[in-house]
């Protein structure tokens, strides 16, 4: 193992499915030329060339429509959004077209497509840049949705994303290309599975279920709260459509309770998702109402001051975490 | 034109010292377009422009004050610290937003001359854009629109070379982009947009069409950013020869000449400096000690409430 960031763990899985297969290519907006707005394909360009790093002007719905059209021949897209709050403009081609052609065909036509770039609210970006996407695609039969929380698990699943026959939302944050973590080895290949949750922390005493940003935050709150005497078991899905609650479930039934952690907002999404099957899949095991902590429902300010009331805090998780576990 | 290039530079030192956060994207170098459409625009227009509004909205007569207290996600600030940079507000002004998503704000550009046509009004919208806002689908279909529909609605390109850190040759087959124009049925100008006079004379003929009810213009205005795209931005895909040489053609540098060429006296006109210089600092003071944006106001404007407050 070795310790790389986010965006470094990204750029290898690409490079490394684009080495292996040629099919593979990388189109959007600044990723060649500029590489990357975010430096994530930084040296791609000089890699593999104009064929293969596509600059692309401003036109979303446009290339989105120009890799789905591709994958349903043969290619396999990485289409990259500035951010995903530019997807809307691409929102016709992934849920009409992307998530519809397989269905549609009743098999006959398959689109290994993935859509990928930053998710949710960086830092004073204001109500249109700040958006967390997960509901607006989770609630689609169709596509697969992942949010990985760390670099080892945005390499190994957009590289399963990429090898996937399926279109695939891949959602990263742009407050978490900076973070470092554990990767495999190079030359060490690692495919993580799409559809499976991962245990992220141990403990007895409530089960918190977390992914995106809100990870670190309730990793954070985590440790405070064992210095209290309170051991909180953290589950990361990784995947959020399939959603996999096995872990969840089986942490649940230990725990007997559970605060669900996002950055999305409180109507719906994954958030409600988890707490609906694991009030079904967990009923006899619960003491406690099912908590979430989510970003308040509120488009984002601007200014400093409240986006750091909108956003979740540890300060929020901790105090949902001794609801649930009835202490003061 | 001076106090939007002092209110700027001091946007950037602010921004600097963690004043102002998120994206500050600056009009240094286009300010000639932004003065000559004040000009030309009554009060009763309409005005709508990218993130890259500071320009337009003092120029239309918001106070500094108002403005800078925004960078500041202050309270007093022209969206009351919830919209930042990019969301300026200033409806008594006309100004009706920066807008965030590139292409987004032209139909609403549209919008606004589609409601001046319904009620038989006399107001003309102004919209503004980037040339690489040009590919977009939300361009087609409002100049689809208003060239059907005939709006009065000036679409103004700032062709300022550059979207982002891509040339427009990478973007764009055509080298002259006026020429879109006509594929909506509608006039098309192009012009460079360093002289401020040329650019009022310009503008004020669109301007002049669409009051007349003969339907919207896209004007195409050569111009330059003399900054990054943003705060964030090196700008490392252009040469220092190539700035050096758009330098050449500073927009406030050219008036100046021009007044000093008419008699101006040099002391007036670095008397007018140094009242701007005062007027800015005074609004960096004012954003400093203002109260911050408010809770109270974040959660109870999401929506119109049912009493109609
Ligand atoms: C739909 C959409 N895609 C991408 C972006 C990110 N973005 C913001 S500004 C910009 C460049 C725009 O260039 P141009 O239209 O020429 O305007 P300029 O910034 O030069 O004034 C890009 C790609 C966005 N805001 N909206």
């Amino acid at each position: 193992m070795r310790e790389i960031r986010y965006r470094d763990a990204l750029r290898e899985a690409m490079l490394e499915e684009m080495e292996r297969d040629e099919s593979v290519f990388l189109m959007g907006e600044e990723v060649g030329h500029y590489q990357g707005a975010y430096k994530v394909s930084e040296g791609l360009l000089d890699k593999f060339g104009e064929r293969r790093v596509i600059d692309t002007p401003i036109a979303e719905g446009g290339f989105a429509g120009v890799g789905i059209g591709a994958a349903m021949v043969g290619l396999r897209p990485i289409i990259e959004f500035m951010t995903w709050n530019f997807s809307f403009v691409a929102f016709d081609q992934i849920i009409s077209n992307a998530a519809k052609i397989h269905p549609m065909s009743a098999g006959a036509v398959r689109v290994p497509i993935v859509f990928r770039g930053p998710n949710g609210a960086a830092k004073q970006v204001a109500a249109q840049h700040s958006h967390s996407c997960a509901p607006f695609y989770t609630n689609i039969p169709g596509l697969y949705v992942i949010q990985p929380s760390t670099p080892r698990d945005a390499k190994g699943l957009l590289k399963s994303a990429i090898r996937s026959d399926n279109p695939v939302v891949f959602l990263e944050g742009e407050t978490l290309y900076g973070v470092k973590g554990e990767v495999p080895d190079e030359g060490v290949e690692e495919l993580v599975p799409i559809g499976e949750s991962r245990l992220a922390r141990a403990g007895g005493h409530c089960t918190i279920v977390s992914w995106g940003r809100p990870y670190y935050t309730v990793m954070a709150a985590a440790e405070k709260l064992s210095a209290e005497g309170i051991e909180c078991e953290v589950i990361d899905p990784r995947t959020l459509r399939p959603l996999d609650t096995s872990l969840m479930v089986e942490s649940v039934k230990k725990t007997n309770r559970c605060v669900v952690v996002h950055e999305h907002w409180p109507y719906g999404g994954p958030g409600a998702e988890i707490v609906d099957r694991l009030q079904r899949e967990a009923f006899d095991y619960l003491d406690a109402p099912l908590e979430r902590v989510s970003s308040l429902d509120v488009p984002m300010p601007y200014a400093l001051n409240l986006e750091d009331t909108v956003l979740p805090t540890e300060d929020r998780v901790i105090d949902a975490v001794k609801r649930v576990s009835y202490v003061k | 034109m001076m106090v939007i290039r002092r209110f700027e530079e001091e946007a950037a030192r602010n921004y600097a010292k963690g004043k102002i956060g998120g994206f500050l994207h600056l009009y240094i170098g286009q300010e000639a377009i932004a003065v000559a459409a004040a000009e030309v625009l009554e009060e009763g227009d309409y005005i709508f422009q990218t993130y890259r509004d500071h320009g337009i909205a003092l120029a239309r007569g918001m106070s500094p004050n108002a403005a800078m207290a925004e960078l500041f996600g202050k309270d007093t600030g022209c969206s009351r610290g919830l919209g930042g940079s990019m969301h300026f507000f200033d409806v008594e002004r006309g100004f009706l937003g920066g807008w965030a998503i590139v292409g987004g704000h032209l139909a609403l550009a549209a919008g606004t001359a589609f409601k001046a046509k319904y009620s038989g009004e006399d107001r003309v919208t102004m919209c503004f854009f980037g040339e690489g806002s040009t590919n977009i689908g939300g361009f087609h279909e409002a100049m689809s629109l208003a060239g059907l529909w005939k709006l009065p609605v000036v679409f103004v390109c700032e062709n300022n070379q550059y979207a982002m850190g891509t040339p427009l040759e990478r973007t764009s087959p055509l080298k002259d982009l006026s020429i879109k124009a006509q594929g909506y049925g509608m006039l098309g100008d192009r012009l460079e947009g360093h002289d401020v006079e040329v650019v009022r004379e310009r503008l004020g003929a669109a301007v002049g069409r669409a009051r007349a009810g003969e339907g919207p213009t896209f004007v195409e205005i050569l111009t330059y950013r003399f900054r990054g795209h943003s705060m964030s931005d090196p700008a490392k895909y252009r040469t220092r020869t190539e700035l050096e040489q758009r330098k050449q053609q500073d927009p406030i540098a050219v008036v100046r000449g021009r007044l000093v060429d008419l008699g101006v006296e040099e002391n007036a006109l670095d008397d007018i400096d140094l009242e701007v210089d005062e007027e800015i600092d005074a609004a960096v003071r004012f954003a400093d000690e203002s109260a911050p944006a408010q809770e109270d106001v974040m959660m109870s404007t999401v929506l119109v409430a049912e009493d109609g407050s």
